[in-house]
Protein backbone atom coordinates (compact mmCIF):
# COMPACT_ATOMS: atom_id res chain seq x y z
CA UNK A 1 0.00 0.00 0.00
CA UNK A 2 2.88 2.32 0.41
CA UNK A 3 4.24 2.50 -2.61
CA UNK A 4 1.16 3.00 -4.59
CA UNK A 5 1.60 4.27 -7.84
CA UNK A 6 -0.41 7.46 -9.84
CA UNK A 7 -0.95 7.81 -13.31
CA UNK A 8 -3.08 10.45 -12.55
CA UNK A 9 -1.57 13.75 -13.26
CA UNK A 10 -1.85 16.06 -10.42
CA UNK A 11 -3.75 18.99 -10.48
CA UNK A 12 -1.95 22.28 -10.10
CA UNK A 13 -3.31 24.61 -7.33
CA UNK A 14 -3.91 28.25 -7.92
CA UNK A 15 -1.65 30.31 -7.93
CA UNK A 16 0.68 28.14 -8.66
CA UNK A 17 2.55 27.01 -5.53
CA UNK A 18 5.94 27.47 -5.68
CA UNK A 19 7.80 24.62 -4.71
CA UNK A 20 11.83 23.93 -4.37
CA UNK A 21 14.14 22.07 -5.59
CA UNK A 22 15.67 20.70 -2.10
CA UNK A 23 13.83 18.66 -0.14
CA UNK A 24 14.52 20.45 3.43
CA UNK A 25 12.04 22.53 6.14
CA UNK A 26 12.18 26.49 5.32
CA UNK A 27 11.07 28.66 8.07
CA UNK A 28 10.26 31.78 8.35
CA UNK A 29 12.60 34.42 9.97
CA UNK A 30 11.55 36.74 12.93
CA UNK A 31 12.15 40.23 11.56
CA UNK A 32 12.19 43.40 13.27
CA UNK A 33 11.46 46.24 10.64
CA UNK A 34 12.15 49.76 11.72
CA UNK A 35 11.94 52.99 9.82
CA UNK A 36 14.37 55.48 10.50
CA UNK A 37 14.61 59.14 8.98
CA UNK A 38 16.49 58.12 5.53
CA UNK A 39 16.01 54.13 5.65
CA UNK A 40 14.22 50.94 6.52
CA UNK A 41 16.22 48.31 8.46
CA UNK A 42 15.72 45.09 8.30
CA UNK A 43 16.99 42.81 11.17
CA UNK A 44 16.14 38.79 10.47
CA UNK A 45 16.91 36.13 12.75
CA UNK A 46 18.30 33.35 10.82
CA UNK A 47 20.46 31.09 13.31
CA UNK A 48 22.68 29.09 11.55
CA UNK A 49 23.62 31.18 8.52
CA UNK A 50 26.48 33.08 7.60
CA UNK A 51 27.76 36.13 4.71
CA UNK A 52 28.19 32.86 2.56
CA UNK A 53 25.02 31.59 2.73
CA UNK A 54 22.29 34.31 3.13
CA UNK A 55 20.76 35.57 -0.18
CA UNK A 56 19.39 38.66 -0.99
CA UNK A 57 17.44 39.48 -4.15
CA UNK A 58 15.68 42.39 -5.26
CA UNK A 59 13.40 41.61 -8.29
CA UNK A 60 10.42 44.76 -9.45
CA UNK A 61 9.71 45.14 -6.02
CA UNK A 62 9.69 41.98 -4.28
CA UNK A 63 12.51 41.53 -1.81
CA UNK A 64 13.34 38.15 -1.24
CA UNK A 65 15.77 36.53 2.02
CA UNK A 66 16.97 33.50 1.85
CA UNK A 67 19.19 31.67 4.36
CA UNK A 68 20.95 27.98 3.59
CA UNK A 69 21.67 26.29 6.89
CA UNK A 70 23.62 22.84 6.78
CA UNK A 71 22.52 20.79 9.49
CA UNK A 72 25.37 19.90 11.89
CA UNK A 73 26.30 16.68 12.41
CA UNK A 74 28.38 15.54 15.32
CA UNK A 75 30.71 12.42 14.55
CA UNK A 76 30.19 9.78 16.77
CA UNK A 77 27.68 11.25 18.34
CA UNK A 78 23.87 10.64 17.72
CA UNK A 79 20.56 13.03 18.24
CA UNK A 80 19.20 12.37 21.53
CA UNK A 81 16.88 14.99 22.02
CA UNK A 82 15.37 17.40 19.77
CA UNK A 83 13.69 20.19 20.54
CA UNK A 84 14.09 22.21 17.17
CA UNK A 85 14.50 21.91 13.74
CA UNK A 86 16.88 22.64 11.52
CA UNK A 87 16.31 23.75 8.08
CA UNK A 88 16.73 26.79 5.52
CA UNK A 89 15.00 30.07 5.62
CA UNK A 90 12.78 31.83 3.37
CA UNK A 91 10.85 35.12 3.27
CA UNK A 92 9.42 37.82 0.82
CA UNK A 93 8.61 41.32 1.45
CA UNK A 94 6.99 43.89 -0.84
CA UNK A 95 8.65 46.95 -0.57
CA UNK A 96 7.46 50.66 -1.59
CA UNK A 97 9.05 52.22 -4.94
CA UNK A 98 10.59 54.80 -1.94
CA UNK A 99 13.71 52.56 -1.81
CA UNK A 100 17.01 53.58 -3.67
CA UNK A 101 17.62 50.03 -5.23
CA UNK A 102 21.08 50.52 -5.61
CA UNK A 103 21.95 51.25 -2.39
CA UNK A 104 21.00 48.20 -0.21
CA UNK A 105 23.01 46.89 2.24
CA UNK A 106 23.22 43.48 4.03
CA UNK A 107 25.44 42.59 7.11
CA UNK A 108 25.23 39.55 8.64
CA UNK A 109 26.23 38.81 12.58
CA UNK A 110 25.63 36.34 15.02
CA UNK A 111 22.82 35.29 12.52
CA UNK A 112 20.91 37.84 12.14
CA UNK A 113 21.08 39.93 9.07
CA UNK A 114 20.52 43.54 8.79
CA UNK A 115 19.36 45.46 6.06
CA UNK A 116 19.68 48.49 5.23
CA UNK A 117 16.94 50.22 2.85
CA UNK A 118 17.76 53.63 1.83
CA UNK A 119 15.13 55.82 1.10
CA UNK A 120 15.64 57.62 -2.54
CA UNK A 121 16.10 61.52 -2.49
CA UNK A 122 12.99 62.20 -4.16
CA UNK A 123 11.18 60.02 -2.06
CA UNK A 124 12.15 61.00 1.31
CA UNK A 125 9.83 64.10 1.43
CA UNK A 126 6.64 64.15 -0.84
CA UNK A 127 3.84 66.36 0.76
CA UNK A 128 0.37 66.67 -1.17
CA UNK A 129 -1.13 69.74 -0.68
CA UNK A 130 -5.08 69.38 0.30
CA UNK A 131 -7.25 72.03 -0.63
CA UNK A 132 -11.22 72.95 -0.53
CA UNK A 133 -13.30 73.43 -3.74
CA UNK B 1 -22.44 -8.17 42.69
CA UNK B 2 -24.81 -6.27 40.58
CA UNK B 3 -26.28 -4.06 44.22
CA UNK B 4 -24.25 -1.16 43.60
CA UNK B 5 -24.61 -0.98 40.12
CA UNK B 6 -28.07 -1.06 40.58
CA UNK B 7 -27.88 1.32 43.05
CA UNK B 8 -25.54 4.16 41.01
CA UNK B 9 -27.74 4.07 37.95
CA UNK B 10 -31.50 3.53 39.55
CA UNK B 11 -30.69 6.16 42.48
CA UNK B 12 -28.72 9.11 41.07
CA UNK B 13 -27.83 9.20 37.50
CA UNK B 14 -26.95 12.22 35.71
CA UNK B 15 -25.91 11.27 32.47
CA UNK B 16 -24.37 14.69 32.02
CA UNK B 17 -22.48 14.09 35.06
CA UNK B 18 -20.98 10.85 34.41
CA UNK B 19 -20.36 12.14 30.76
CA UNK B 20 -18.06 15.05 32.24
CA UNK B 21 -16.45 12.11 35.21
CA UNK B 22 -15.45 9.89 31.94
CA UNK B 23 -13.75 13.07 29.79
CA UNK B 24 -11.95 13.73 33.31
CA UNK B 25 -10.93 10.07 33.71
CA UNK B 26 -9.69 9.71 30.26
CA UNK B 27 -7.82 13.01 30.52
CA UNK B 28 -6.28 12.09 33.74
CA UNK B 29 -4.90 8.98 31.74
CA UNK B 30 -3.69 10.85 28.42
CA UNK B 31 -2.22 13.20 30.20
CA UNK B 32 1.33 13.14 30.14
CA UNK B 33 1.72 11.26 27.15
CA UNK B 34 2.70 14.52 25.20
CA UNK B 35 4.49 17.53 26.86
CA UNK B 36 4.33 20.33 24.92
CA UNK B 37 6.97 22.54 25.21
CA UNK B 38 7.33 25.93 26.82
CA UNK B 39 7.60 28.70 24.16
CA UNK B 40 8.82 30.76 26.71
CA UNK B 41 12.32 28.63 26.78
CA UNK B 42 15.21 28.64 23.87
CA UNK B 43 14.57 25.00 22.29
CA UNK B 44 17.91 22.84 23.03
CA UNK B 45 18.84 20.28 21.03
CA UNK B 46 21.04 17.32 22.72
CA UNK B 47 23.53 14.97 20.82
CA UNK B 48 25.16 12.27 23.00
CA UNK B 49 27.95 10.19 22.75
CA UNK B 50 29.99 7.54 24.55
CA UNK B 51 32.36 9.77 26.40
CA UNK B 52 30.02 13.25 26.37
CA UNK B 53 27.56 15.31 25.04
CA UNK B 54 26.93 18.44 22.97
CA UNK B 55 24.08 20.74 23.65
CA UNK B 56 22.93 23.56 21.12
CA UNK B 57 20.92 25.97 21.30
CA UNK B 58 19.75 28.62 18.43
CA UNK B 59 19.69 32.20 19.82
CA UNK B 60 20.74 34.50 17.42
CA UNK B 61 22.08 38.28 17.86
CA UNK B 62 23.45 37.50 21.71
CA UNK B 63 26.31 39.20 23.14
CA UNK B 64 28.40 36.04 24.03
CA UNK B 65 29.80 37.95 27.19
CA UNK B 66 25.95 38.38 28.71
CA UNK B 67 25.53 34.74 28.49
CA UNK B 68 25.80 32.52 31.81
CA UNK B 69 26.20 28.54 31.23
CA UNK B 70 26.62 26.51 34.57
CA UNK B 71 26.41 23.11 35.05
CA UNK B 72 25.60 21.69 38.63
CA UNK B 73 26.11 17.79 39.00
CA UNK B 74 23.68 16.62 36.17
CA UNK B 75 21.67 20.00 35.53
CA UNK B 76 22.96 22.23 32.71
CA UNK B 77 21.48 25.69 33.49
CA UNK B 78 22.06 29.08 30.56
CA UNK B 79 20.95 32.23 30.96
CA UNK B 80 21.44 35.04 29.06
CA UNK B 81 19.85 38.24 27.33
CA UNK B 82 19.36 40.23 24.46
CA UNK B 83 18.80 43.69 24.92
CA UNK B 84 16.15 45.48 23.09
CA UNK B 85 17.35 47.73 20.35
CA UNK B 86 16.93 51.22 21.69
CA UNK B 87 14.74 53.17 19.25
CA UNK B 88 16.14 57.23 18.75
CA UNK B 89 14.16 59.98 17.87
CA UNK B 90 12.07 59.76 14.92
CA UNK B 91 12.09 55.80 14.35
CA UNK B 92 9.25 53.51 14.90
CA UNK B 93 8.77 50.06 14.51
CA UNK B 94 6.72 48.46 11.47
CA UNK B 95 7.08 44.83 12.74
CA UNK B 96 8.67 43.97 15.96
CA UNK B 97 8.50 39.93 15.85
CA UNK B 98 12.15 38.86 17.05
CA UNK B 99 12.44 37.54 20.53
CA UNK B 100 13.74 39.59 23.35
CA UNK B 101 14.59 39.87 27.29
CA UNK B 102 15.68 37.52 29.31
CA UNK B 103 15.80 33.60 29.47
CA UNK B 104 16.73 30.83 31.17
CA UNK B 105 16.87 27.29 30.08
CA UNK B 106 17.89 24.35 32.30
CA UNK B 107 18.36 20.49 31.03
CA UNK B 108 19.13 17.75 33.17
CA UNK B 109 21.80 15.84 31.26
CA UNK B 110 21.61 11.71 30.99
CA UNK B 111 24.77 11.80 33.29
CA UNK B 112 27.19 13.77 35.63
CA UNK B 113 30.08 15.95 33.39
CA UNK B 114 33.33 17.12 33.77
CA UNK B 115 32.83 20.90 35.05
CA UNK B 116 35.91 22.31 34.82
CA UNK B 117 36.35 20.81 30.81
CA UNK B 118 32.71 22.58 29.83
CA UNK B 119 33.45 24.08 26.12
CA UNK B 120 30.97 26.40 24.78
CA UNK B 121 31.50 28.16 21.55
CA UNK B 122 29.14 30.61 20.20
CA UNK B 123 29.23 30.91 16.62
CA UNK B 124 26.94 32.03 13.68
CA UNK B 125 24.10 32.31 15.95
CA UNK B 126 24.06 29.37 17.43
CA UNK B 127 25.12 27.80 20.99
CA UNK B 128 27.40 24.87 20.89
CA UNK B 129 28.28 23.57 24.46
CA UNK B 130 30.29 20.32 24.67
CA UNK B 131 30.11 18.21 28.13
CA UNK B 132 32.39 15.87 29.11
CA UNK B 133 31.59 13.11 30.74
CA UNK B 134 32.46 12.71 34.27
CA UNK B 135 35.59 9.76 34.87
CA UNK B 136 33.93 8.50 37.55
CA UNK B 137 30.42 7.93 35.38
CA UNK B 138 31.93 6.57 32.57
CA UNK B 139 31.06 2.41 32.08
CA UNK B 140 33.36 0.31 33.82
CA UNK B 141 33.70 -2.75 31.54
CA UNK B 142 33.48 -5.59 33.82
CA UNK B 143 35.43 -8.63 32.89
CA UNK B 144 33.74 -12.33 33.43
CA UNK B 145 35.94 -14.71 35.06
CA UNK B 146 35.76 -18.47 34.44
Amino acid sequence: MENKVEYQKKPAQTPVEMERTRNRKVFVPKVDIIETGDAMVMYADMPGIDEKSVEVTLEKNVLTVTGTVTPQEFSGRSIAYAEYDVGDYERTFTISDEVDRERIEAIVKDGVLKLTLHKAPQAEMKKITVRTE
Amino acid sequence: MFGPVMWRFGGRMDPLHEMLRLQREMNRVFAGLEQPLNPEVPPVNAWVGESDIIVTAELPGMDPKKMDISVVGDTLTVSGAREADLLKEGESYHRQERNRGRFTRSLQLPFHVEAGKVEAKYERGILRITLPRAEADKPKKISVSS
